[in-house]
Parts: structure tokens; sequence; C-alpha cells
């Protein structure tokens, strides 16, 4: 605690953290080098684009190891009574909410990951978005209704493509020579500028991300609130 | 494709495992020949890029073409290379072990048990090349995830005991990053090397944000590592979670956080702060023999084989961070000696508690009786790990020991070296028991087990090749490592002896 | 005074720190697994508050640049309509803008963060389902009564 007496004050622009040459070289060179004015994206995606990687596969992590400990299959376990699953009556308020909310929601989510450039937002905003519409499709019909649109393979797919989507940006990379996730050299495919080869491949792990918080936010969610059964809502 | 090497050794197991998460939910079988291809592959990675770094130095990598601080680097040394080919062969000889065990222990899960397991290693390896503080923050967290889950998927016990796991990792894992942070904000950089250019050159060595930030760091990763006083939640994790988990844990997560250890206190802080100008060798080396002793002392009381291994790995890692902060070139080439010689003999012996689980399904140590008469080859694999344990020339862990007694001596730390003596001995008592119940049995032969009742008594039955090849090949390195102990110390002392760490006595 | 200007000068750090310590006791003195899952979040928000506190810099904005200064970039080499649609040539505009880093809060522990908050919420989805698993074996989430259980139930 007597650390913090050490501490420059808060908000001083002057202070190490923020008079470095690493923050100040992210904020005046971030727009010459990739193009895209929002520093975060860019730091997020392309200086640490390495760290994010993982960020995303903690994610990934995270949706396996909860199907890993909860998920139970088979008929085997089928030792719920059919009585206590309880069968949601449809509300004519609620649905028609959730007709009219979900759309605006996805397309917002949408709008989020593709103006992640430009606005504070991006994969992981709006991956957590489209996966928040299809939990609140859950939780006003049941968890059945929204499996029909994401069933749990339908999931792992999503999820894994999301990483590899991302990975493949970088394995791209290596294999056209560069160092991996250097996305500059992808402008010999892409057919740009190599500072805006970075700003597309951005936006293109961005959806990856999107795919893959998307999913396992889900996942997450159905796995919980079943116990593992991926029967029975909340 | 040869300057790619460093990030060769994260990629297989990496893009592997997202396949295996997707692939393998329909087709079980392609599961294994998978895990066993990508890991391969980052052995061999792994091996050209520690050949590189004994013909080249230092080898810097910058991802995504950034130079540091402003991208992220991996920094590769003897230590690193040294580490990352022991983290994936371990992984490895652990994968062929699990080929039988994982669809016995968990037949529904085999995909996601597969996904978490390459995960785990990709994590571990992650944190063992990556250049840069947060980055092996991240790794960390993929680590401590996927051995959350891999414990979880145990039995009943398991849980709980992943519950501890989950909350005193997160606290580690928290005071990391605390750390980090001080740091951040005292230097501005994330970059190792580069915080530790920014401290030189600023004076900042006798800021107390900087010594917060040091004991946050040390007290996070020394949780994480399961030192004595904040070891609570390893010994059940260990010794109820399904063995193939068990056999890749036990020798990999405490090893790599003590790499992360040398590593902060060479590399980031440095050896003038961390051992002269703060003066807590003392101290810690005598919380190392509090944590030998301990260690040592609880595994005599168990009967469970899994946890008395467990209660020694906590043992073993006192010796290493004794070993380090011994404040001796010595010490510290024998603690580094010892992570490498530590991680196959922890595999070895663990690789064996498996098999015996898997053959009698009995924890404990009656589950030895008359074993030499049914599995000759198993046992033999087993004494090379058990007189490597002890300190049996010319297994790898006597040389490791000697080199750590040398440090001991060195330094002036006799108590260190008693401890270290007494473990040995204690160490001996505990296997020998187990030996001579192998050997000449605790009961009459008649006397035995139901689920044996289709055995002769003296008919012979091995473990199935998957599990007893690594298991020899685990051996047959224990000794190798021995042997060319030569070789090895010499690529250890061209990392250390740079650092200029006060040798001789003091 | 003095102590006054010390705390209200670092206002955040000290925040931090008080909100730190209400998670790790509710992590270490409680006895519903739920309740502990609760003080880790709290504690994780604390770190990130932490974070956030050091890149914060008086009078300055959030780190995206204006408008202005993209077309102005864009301007100068005569395509004053495109922000981002265009992919001319863009990369020779190093000398032409302006950026003030002062006007701009540190991006960089913003990107940390993103990682930390997502990683935060992993951790607690993964503790969750293990006290979610082990309700179902044991029926109970209160330490002392799993404890009971084991060993009693041996």
């Amino acid at each position: 605690m007597s650390a913090v007496s050490d501490f420059p004050d808060w908000g001083d622009p002057h202070s190490p953290a923020n008079s470095y040459r690493l923050s100040q070289g992210y904020i005046t060179d971030t727009f010459p080098q990739t193009s895209v004015p929002n520093m975060v994206t860019a730091v997020l995606a392309d200086y640490r684009g390495y760290d994010t990687m993982f960020e995303t596969v903690v994610i990934f992590t995270a949706g396996i190891a909860i199907i890993g400990i909860l998920r139970r299959y088979g008929p085997k376990d089928k030792v719920i009574p059919e009585q206590k699953l309880y069968k949601k009556e449809p509300d004519l308020i609620v649905e028609t909410t959730c007709r009219l909310m979900i759309p605006i929601i996805q397309l917002f989510a949408l709008y989020v990951v593709a103006h992640g450039h430009h606005s504070p937002g991006g994969g992981f905003q709006g991956g957590v978005i489209f996966g928040a519409s299809f939990i609140l499709l859950a939780l006003a019909r049941d968890l059945q209704a929204a499996q029909k649109w994401v069933p749990e393979s339908r999931i792992l797919k999503l999820a894994g493509t999301g990483i590899f989507i991302y990975a493949g940006f970088g394995f791209l990379c290596l294999l056209l020579g560069s160092n991996f996730l250097d996305y500059a050299i992808l402008h010999k495919v892409m057919g740009v500028t190599p500072i805006e080869a970075r700003s597309h491949s951005m936006l293109g792990v961005e959806i990856g991300v999107a795919f893959t918080v998307t999913a396992i936010m889900f996942s997450i969610y159905s796995n919980l609130a079943s116990n593992g059964y991926m029967k029975e809502g909340l | 494709m040869i300057e790619q090497s460093p990030a060769l050794i994260l990629i297989p197991p990496f893009l592997v495992a997202i396949l295996v998460a997707l692939v393998g939910f329909r087709y079980q079988k392609v599961c294994f020949p998978l895990t066993v291809l990508s890991l391969a592959g980052s052995v061999v990675a792994c091996v050209v890029t520690l050949m590189r770094v004994i013909e080249g130095g230092t080898i810097r990598y910058f991802i995504a073409g950034w130079a540091p601080p402003f991208g992220i680097e991996f920094r590769i040394d003897g230590l690193n290379a040294l580490v990352a080919v022991t983290v994936s062969s371990v992984g490895l000889l652990a994968a062929i072990y699990s080929k039988n065990r994982v669809p016995a222990e968990n037949p529904d899960k085999v995909s996601q048990y597969y996904t978490l397991f390459l995960l785990l290693i990709t994590g571990l390896l992650g944190m063992v090349i990556t250049g840069d503080a947060f980055n092996l923050y991240v790794m960390l967290e993929v680590a401590a995830l996927t051995s959350y889950a891999l414990i979880a998927m145990g039995p009943k016990r398991a849980t709980l005991a992943a519950y501890k796991y989950v909350i005193m990792g997160t606290i580690g894992a928290s005071f990391y990053l605390l750390g980090v942070g001080y740091l951040y904000i005292k230097t501005g950089s994330l970059n190792m090397f580069d915080i530790h250019e920014v401290l030189k050159a600023n004076d900042l060595f006798g800021s107390p944000a900087v010594l917060v930030a040091f004991i946050m760091i040390t007290v996070g990763v020394w949780i994480k590592m399961a030192f004595f006083p904040l070891h609570a939640w390893l010994p059940n994790s260990y010794a109820y979670a399904p063995t193939t988990s068990s056999a890749i844990l036990g020798p990999l997560v405490t090893k790599v956080m003590i790499y992360v250890m040398i590593r902060l206190t060479l590399t980031v802080f440095g050896v003038e702060y961390t051992f002269i100008q703060l003066e807590w060798s003392n101290i810690v080396v005598w919380m190392s023999v509090l944590a030998i002793l301990a260690g040592s002392i609880s595994a005599l009381a168990q009967t469970d084989l899994r946890k008395m291994l467990a209660f020694l790995i906590i043992a073993e890692v006192g010796y290493m961070v004794g070993g380090v902060w011994l404040a001796d070139e010595t010490g510290m080439i024998g603690a580094i000696y010892h992570i490498i010689a530590d991680a196959f003999m922890t595999l070895c012996v663990f690789l064996f508690a498996g098999i015996l689980f898997a053959k009698t399904g009995k924890r404990d140590l009656s589950a030895m009786d008359g074993q030499f008469k049914k599995m000759p080859l198993t046992l033999v694999g087993f004494l090379v790990g058990a007189f490597s344990l002890i300190g049996i020339p010319p297994t790898a862990g006597f040389f490791s020991k000697w080199y750590l007694i040398q440090g001991g001596i060195n330094s002036g730390h006799y108590e260190y070296v008693i401890a270290l003596l007494i473990s040995s001995l204690i160490n001996a008592v505990l296997f020998f028991r187990m030996i001579e119940i192998a050997y000449f049995g605790v009961k009459p032969a008649e006397g035995h087990d139901h689920n044996h009742s289709s055995d002769h008594d003296s008919g012979r039955s091995e473990a199935s090749a998957s599990m007893l090849i690594p298991l020899l090949i685990t051996a047959a390195i224990l000794l190798l490592i021995g042997i060319f102990n030569k070789d090895l110390v010499a690529i250890i002392t061209d990392f250390v002896s740079p650092f200029n760490i006060a040798s001789g006595a003091r | 005074m003095e102590l006054f200007e010390a705390i209200s000068t670092k206002i955040n750090y000290w925040v931090y720190i008080v909100i730190m310590m209400i998670g790790l006791f509710a992590m270490i003195s409680k006895n519903n697994l739920i309740k502990k899952l609760i003080g880790m979040s709290i504690f994780q928000t604390a770190i990130i508050l932490f974070y956030v506190s050091i890149g914060v810099k008086e009078g300055a904005t959030i780190p995206i640049l204006y408008h202005d200064q993209v077309h102005a970039a864009h301007g100068d080499h005569g395509e004053a309509d495109t922000s981002h649609g265009e992919h001319g040539a863009v990369e020779s505009h190093e000398a032409d803008i302006h950026i003030n880093p002062d006007d701009f809060t540190n991006p960089l522990v913003h990107v940390l963060m993103l990682t930390a908050i997502v990683v935060g919420v992993s951790t607690l989805g993964v503790g969750l389902a293990i006290t979610q698993k082990l309700h179902r074996e044991f029926g109970s989430i209160e330490e002392h009564e799993i404890l009971e259980i084991i060993k009693s139930g041996k």
C-alpha cells in the first residue's frame, strides 16, 4: 500500500506509463502504419494480435472446459421426469417483443463488429451482443427453441471456425514468408497496399473473434442453465 | 522455414487442438493420432530451435513483425529452449500413454479431453517462449483454465479439489497481473527486457512500487507453483484427477512456474536487485527448507500412492526455489538442471502410478503387492524413476542434487544442504518400502483381489504397449540426462554465467 | 492536509485497493462457493479499475482519431470523400498528420483490460460450471457441508 504514494498522480499525462515511447508510439503511429483510426482496435488486433489470438483461445477453452465438466450425454442420463420439464406457455407480449428485438440486436451486433475500426467495438463486443440475442431467445421461449438455431454441433463448428479464421490469417502470413501474424505480407493476396492489408486483415480477424465469442457465449449459457442436459432451460 | 521454428513450436498443438474439437466430436478415433502427431511436430520444432540457440545464441522472433516494445516477441535463449524441449516431449509421452486411459475414464468426452490437453501444452509452451510480461499472463490463464477442467473431469473428490484450484489459481494469476501493472506504471513497458532496461536507465530499483511489484509477482508465482505455505491446492488436485491429467500436470505445471520465476528474477528484475539489494535470500532459503521438510514428511504419512507423489512434488518445488535463491551460480545451474530432470522423473512415477491404478483399480500402496512378478518391465521403468528421485547415480536426479548441494555449500546455506539430504533419505525410505512390497508382497499370494482371479499367480501381465513404451522411454531419458550431464550443464552454464551471479563463499 | 492531498490526487488507486480487499476477503472467508466466485469477480474488477486508471490523462479523449483528422489525412491526397472505402495511396502520409499524444488516453491499457475481462469471464464460467458439478455430486454448495459429506461418506 505504501507503493500508492509512489505512484504518479491520477490523470497525469506525463506519468511514465503515458509518456514512455510505447504508449506515445501507439498513439502517433497507429494511423500511419495501419490506417485504422481506432487505436484500441489496432493495438488489439495488430500490434498485440498474438495476445488477442490467445484471448480468443481462452474463451474457446472456457467453452470446451464447461462442456467437458458439465455435459451429460446419452439416454441413460435422462433422469428428469417428464412432468418436471417445464414447458413454457407462449406469452404474447414476451413473444412479440422478442420477435421485434432480436433482429435489431443482431443487426446492431454486426454493426459493432464491422465498425470496430472507427468507433468503440470489435469482435468481442459484437460477439457478446450476438450471443446475447440467442440467450434472449432461450429465455423468452425455452432452450429448445434456441437450440433449433444453434444446436451443439453447430456451436463447436462456429467456435472452431472463428479461431481458424484468426490463426489462418496468421498462418497464411507465415506461409507467404513473413513472421506469424504479420498481416502486411497479405497485400500480395489482397491486392492492396501493405498498410491497407493490415486494416483489412484486422477486420477479418475481428469477424473470426466474433464467431467464436457468439458460439461460446451461448454454449456457456445453455450448459449452465440446463445443468449439462441441454434439454431444459431456466 | 527454419527461421520460423519458434512460431512452429506453438502452432501444431494449437491448431490441432481446435481441429480435434471440430472433427473429434463426430469421429472419436482420430483424436489420439492427431494429438500425437501434432505434439511430435512440436517436439521437432523445439529441438530445431534448441540447436539454433546452441549454434547462434539468443533467437528473437517478432510476432506480426513489430519490433518490441510495440509488438510481442519470442525471445529464446538456452534456458527457454531447454525447458521448451522438456515440456513438449513430456507432453508427447503423456499423450502416448493416454491412448487407452482417456476413453476408459471419460468415455463421452474424448475429443474435449484431447482439446484441453493440447491447449494446456500450448499454454505452457507459450509461457516458456514468450518475452512479454503480459503475454505470459494470457498464456498462464490458458494453461490454468485447461488444468482446472482437466482436473474437474475426474471423479467426485477431484471436483472439490478443482474448485480450490480455481480460487487459488485465480488469486495467484491476479497477483501476477497486478505486479505487471505496477511495473507498467513505473516503466511504461511490457516487454521483459525492455522493463529491465528502463528500470536500470531510470534507476527505479529503490522505488517502493517496484518493490511491491516484485513481492506481488513473486507471491503470485509461488501460489501457482505450490511453494510450501501456499501449497494447499496441490495434493488433492493431483491425487484425484484422471490419471492422464496428473501425468501431465504433475511434471509440467509447477516446473514451468519455476522457470517463470527464474526468468523474472534474472531477466526482469536482475540479479543485483533480487539477490543483493533485497537481502531476502536467507529468508527464502529457510522457507524452502521448510517446504522440503514439510513435503517429505507429509509424503511419509500418505498411503495413497498418487497423493504421496503429490507431496513429493511440493518437496521438489522447495529444492528448486531454494536452489534459485541460494544466489549462487552452481545452485542456479542445479535448479535449472533439476527442472528438466524433475519433469521427467515426476512423469516417470506418475505414469507408473497411472498404470498401477489402471491394472488394479486400487489407489493405495497395497496395489504394489507382488507386481514384480506380474510386470517386471514396468517395474524396471519405475525403479529408474524412483532411483532418480532418491538421487542414486547415474540417474539424472543424482547430478541435479549434486549441483544443488554444491551450491548450498558454496553459499554457506548448510541448513539447505541438510534438508536436501534428509529429504533424499525420506525418499529412499518411501520408495524402498514400495519396492519391498512389490518384490515380496505384503501378504501371502493366495489372498489377492477378486478382480485378479483370472490371472495366474505368477502369470506375467505387463501394462499395454501404449502405457509401457512411454514409461520406458522416460526411464531411458532419465538415464541419458544423467550420463550426458556435462553437455547439458554446458548449455545451462552458457546461459547462467553472463548474469554474474556471485559464486563461491561470501 | 498533506494526507488529504495524498489521497485525493490518487483516489482511484486507493479505491482500487479497497475494492480488491473486499474481493479477497470474500474469496477467503466465505463458506458459500458461489459467494467465493462473486468475490473473485470483484477482485478481478478491481484490477481492471487499476489498469484503466493508469491510462487516464487529464483533458484527453478516447483513443480514436477524430473524423476530421482522418479526412485531413486522406484529403491531402485528393481523396476527400473516403475514410475507409478506398484503398488508395495512404501509406505516404505519415508526415501530414499531427497527432498530439496528450490528446488521447493510453490505448494500451484498454487493450490489456479487454483481455483481462475476457479471462475473468472465462474463469467465472469455469468456476460456475465446477460449482454446479459439485452441487450435482454432493447436493450442496456450502463448503463445510461438502467436507462433511466427504468425511462421512467414504
